[in-house]
Parts: C-alpha cells; structure tokens; sequence
C-alpha cells in the first residue's frame, strides 16, 4: 500500500535557521532517504521552493484565475513530500515519525488512492 | 436479531442475545482477522446469531467456535456470490484463504483471546478521533447496540451510526492495522486504549446529567473492559492501577446522591453505603500496581488517593497527610491545574484553609480553569472557613454562574443559603 507523506513545517521559522542548521538538516534528510531507500519503503521524493513562489490557479465558469501564494494562508506550509511503499498504517506512521522536520513541524500520512 | 422466527421447543430468545452480549465482541474480533474486513466481519456476525436463534435448542458445547464457523461459511458464501456476480480471479484467494485447512476449525480460547486484544487496540487506534474511538469500543468490543451507544453519548443514532461506517472506512481505506502493537509501541498505545475505558467511565461517573441508568451501565462497561484487558494483558500495573480507581469510585457510588438526586460530599456520605466487597478487591489491585516495578502510573497514584478515603471509617479518621504527599506525586506524574486544586484542597486538611487559600490564589493568578466551578467552590469553601463570609458569598455566587448540571447547581446554592 502506498502512502504520501506530505511535510508541513513553518517557513518563517524555517527561514530564520542559520546556514549550519541548515546543514544539518540537509544532512538528515540524506541519512534518512538513504535509509528508506535501504528499505524498500521510497518510492519517491521531493523538497519543494517556498510559498513565495508558489501560484494557484483555479478555473471559475469556464475561466482561469491565476493568483499569488498558496490557495490558503495557514500556519505550517507544505515543503516537501515522500511517497512510500508501508505494509499498514502503523508501518507509515513509524517512518513518518522518522522525517526529520516531524520533530518541529508536521507530517501528514494520507493513503493513495487505490482504484480497483 | 434480523430473524422473527422462534422455534417452538427452540431456545429464548434472551439467552441468545445475552450469549450476543457476552462473546459477541470475542466472535467479532475472530472475525474480523478471518475476513479480513470489519464491516463485513459485522454482517456474518449477525447471520450467524440469526442462525443461532433459528437452529439451537440447546447452547453446544462450544458456542463462540460454532458462532465462529458459522459466520466463516457465511462469509465464504458471499465471496462465492460475487466471484459468480463479477467473475474476478482475486476472490479465489480470499475463499482458499478463508477456507483453508490451516485455520483450526474448533478456535482455542487463546487464539480467541489474541483476537480479542487485536479489535481492542483497533477500535483504540490513534488515528481515529477520540469519540470515535469510545463510539467503537462500546459497539464492537462491549456489543452495546448502535442505539445505546447514541443514547449514551446524547447524539442521534443515524449520527452514531454514520460515526461508526467512518471508522470502518477509514480503517478499510487507510489501512489501520489489525495487529496487537509491536513492543515498542505497546506502552504508548496501551496508555491510549486505558485513557478510552477512563473516559467511557469518567462519562458513566459523572452520571448526574441524561438518563442516570444509561450513565451507570457506562461505569460498569468501564470497569468492564479494564477487567478484560487485565485478563489479555496479564501483569501490567497501569492496567490494575486503573481498574482499582474505577472499582474504588463506584464502590461510593450509592452514597453519592441523596433520594431526590442532591448531590452528597464525601464528608457527609454514610459510609455503609459503600461497597466493601468493590473496595476490598480495589485495595488488592492498589497492593499489585505498587509492587511492580517502575514508576507508578497516575491511576495506580489517584487510587491509592482513593483507597485512602475508602479505609477511612469515619471522615475524620482520613489520612491526610499521606494524601498531600500522593498529589504532589501527581503533581509530578502528570501535572495539570485540576490536581493542583485537588491538592490545595488536601493541604487545607493539613496546613490549613489560610495555606490552601494561597495555592487557589496562584492558580486563578496564573489564569487557570477559568471556567471550572469548583475552582470558586473550593474557595468559598475555605474563605468561609476562614470566616470571610461576603468573599466566601461572592465565591459561591461565581460557582454557581459556572455549575452546568442541575444537581452541582443546587449544592452551590444550598451553600450559598448557608451563608446567609
């Protein structure tokens, strides 16, 4: 079954990480890919840029708006994601817990969608 | 019971439902591993005891095994129906599955009991919500019916029972496992699985609001479950811990409330009202929790708070003392504003009312529980105390502002008349 851990942390605070922090989470999250890939549990991954880039797009009665930002203002934003491979809930739960932003920020577990 | 009929020389109709009652929740949880599905799981369960109703004159020997097997045919019936409906090669697997020779066809009580913890600790799982998870336990695991349970919980049954397909779902969907936790995880999830049964009791104990019979029998299902999971989990002192707090509270339960409902203090309870032979096996379980090894876990130190009150003859003769001593380990286990306030309330026995005065007054200086009213009760109670009637009259006032049910109203105004 898979699952797709989507990583939610505060970009101010984020932001306010000094360059060896940020070092050292680079370093964490390479420790922990490598060992997810060990595992057979990665099926992919990605950091994703700030919110600062980001831009919505939505079609209202035939027509497409395009505006700034994400398409709601919350305290935590989305900053990266893994889809992994997990045997259960509990199994996904245990390697979300293992991302190294879950010890600030959070990580959402949702299961893929599996059309029979 | 879906089946109206009743063989003459059959069995009662009682019987069986109390039979539904009682291993209900141990054949579901069989079950449920067998099929690999829990609403399915349900349906066979419910085929099964209408079979039950239509076929036994006599309870066999072994009813949960034939309830077990029944519902397994059942099961494998319906795989049956739709591979012929939808002619799909995956079916075959869960039939061989279900149908293998591997499975004993006479379950054991131990294989019984192992499934048993397994619909426990899913019913309990994290990932649902709390109401959600209490809703399921008293369903799946007590066998209380979707309408109880609503009664219970003051929603309507079409609410609970859209709860209860949305767990299912959630389970099927996300995959929640149907596993007992690993043992590095059982600790955390057992905590979680004990907070269920407090709160389900907690809901039960507070029984001064809805239908008080209702309420009652969730006391007893509390006390109930932890039996249960005590029996499952042998040996684990938070789980003897807690079943002595709900065993020693209910034991006071009769001389709680007086005929027309009034609230009753327990320094005005009669005492031979309480149950001896609850607070008997209460004080047995204390000895159990504290003997093992490792801290003690908050229920085994808020029973032995209990089990103090509980040996006291007379309320004069309570060991305060050793009270104050038990909510400062509290304090320390598990801190919260509550236990602070129960403290002051101990230390104003000792130290007291101008002492236990000051700890109210940090609390309500730190802004906490602000909309609790025994906060000012237990003030107005010491500034009377004290003989600082207007501040005791003003304090009672606000409790009674805060007091939501009827009976704690009455006690606040009773108070206030006594100033007067």
């Amino acid at each position: 079954m898979q699952y797709l851990l989507l990583i939610y942390a505060n970009e101010a605070e984020a932001a306010k990480m000094g360059d060896a922090g940020r070092k050292e989470m680079m370093s964490e999250y390479q420790t922990f890919t490598q060992s997810i890939i060990k595992s057979g549990n990665f099926k992919g991954g990605d950091a994703l840029q700030a919110t600062a880039n980001a831009t919505t797009v939505r079609v209202r009665n035939g027509k497409a708006m395009t505006t700034d930002g994400p398409f709601a203002e919350t305290r935590e934003q989305l900053g990266g994601y893994y889809l992994i491979e997990a045997k259960d809930l509990d199994e996904a739960t245990a390697i979300a817990a293992r991302v190294p932003s879950a010890k600030f920020g959070s990580i959402e577990v949702r299961p893929v969608m599996v059309y029979s | 019971m879906m089946v109206a009929l009743r063989r003459e020389r059959g069995m009662r109709r009682e019987e069986i439902e109390h039979l539904f009652r009682h291993d209900g929740g141990r054949v579901l949880a069989t079950l449920i591993r067998l099929v690999g599905d829990f609403e399915v799981a349900e349906e066979v369960l419910q085929e099964a005891f209408a079979a039950a109703l239509e076929q036994w004159s006599a309870v066999p020997d072994n009813p949960r095994a034939w309830l077990v097997n029944v519902g397994r045919h059942k099961a494998i019936d319906r795989i049956r129906r739709q591979m012929r409906l939808r002619a799909k090669r995956p079916f075959l697997e869960a039939e061989a599955a279900l149908a293998g020779d591997a499975l004993p066809l006479e379950p054991d009580d131990d294989s019984l009991s192992d499934d048993m913890l397994r619909l426990i600790f899913i019913c309990c799982h994290p990932a649902l919500n709390m109401e959600t998870r209490v809703a399921l336990t008293l369903r799946a695991v007590c066998g209380l019916t979707t309408e109880a349970v609503a009664r219970a919980f003051l929603v309507s049954e079409d609410a609970m029972a859209q709860r209860l397909v949305r767990a299912k779902a959630k389970i099927r969907g996300a995959r929640i496992p149907y596993e007992t936790p690993d043992p590095d995880r059982l600790d955390e999830r057992l905590e979680g699985v004990l907070a269920v049964i407090y709160l389900v009791f907690s809901e039960g104990y507070a029984g001064t609001s809805g239908e008080s019979l209702t309420r009652e029998n969730l006391s007893r299902e509390a006390i109930r479950l932890a039996r249960l999971l005590d029996e499952l989990l042998p040996g684990r002192a938070e789980i003897a811990g807690l079943l002595a707090l709900m065993l020693l509270h209910d034991a006071r339960r009769s001389a709680r409330a007086s005929a027309e409902g009034d609230i009753i203090l327990l320094e005005d309870q009669d005492r031979s009202l309480w149950d001896e032979v609850q607070i008997g096996e209460g004080l047995q379980l204390i000895e159990r929790a504290l003997r093992a090894p490792g801290r003690p876990s908050s229920y085994t130190v808020q029973a032995a708070i209990a089990a103090l009150h509980a040996r006291a003859r007379r309320h004069e003769d309570t060991d305060w003392p050793q009270i104050v001593g038990l909510y400062e380990v509290l304090m320390r286990l598990s801190p919260s504003p509550v236990v602070e306030l129960n403290h002051a309330a101990a230390v104003a026995m000792v130290d007291g009312p101008a002492r236990a005065l000051d700890l109210i007054d940090a609390l309500i200086g730190r802004g906490e529980l602000e909309a609790y009213h025994l906060l000012p009760a237990v003030r107005g109670n010491l500034l009377s105390r004290l003989g600082r009637r207007e501040e005791a009259k003003s304090a009672y006032t606000q409790a009674l502002a805060l007091a939501k049910l009827e009976p704690e109203r009455r006690l606040m105004a009773r108070r206030l008349a006594e100033l007067d």
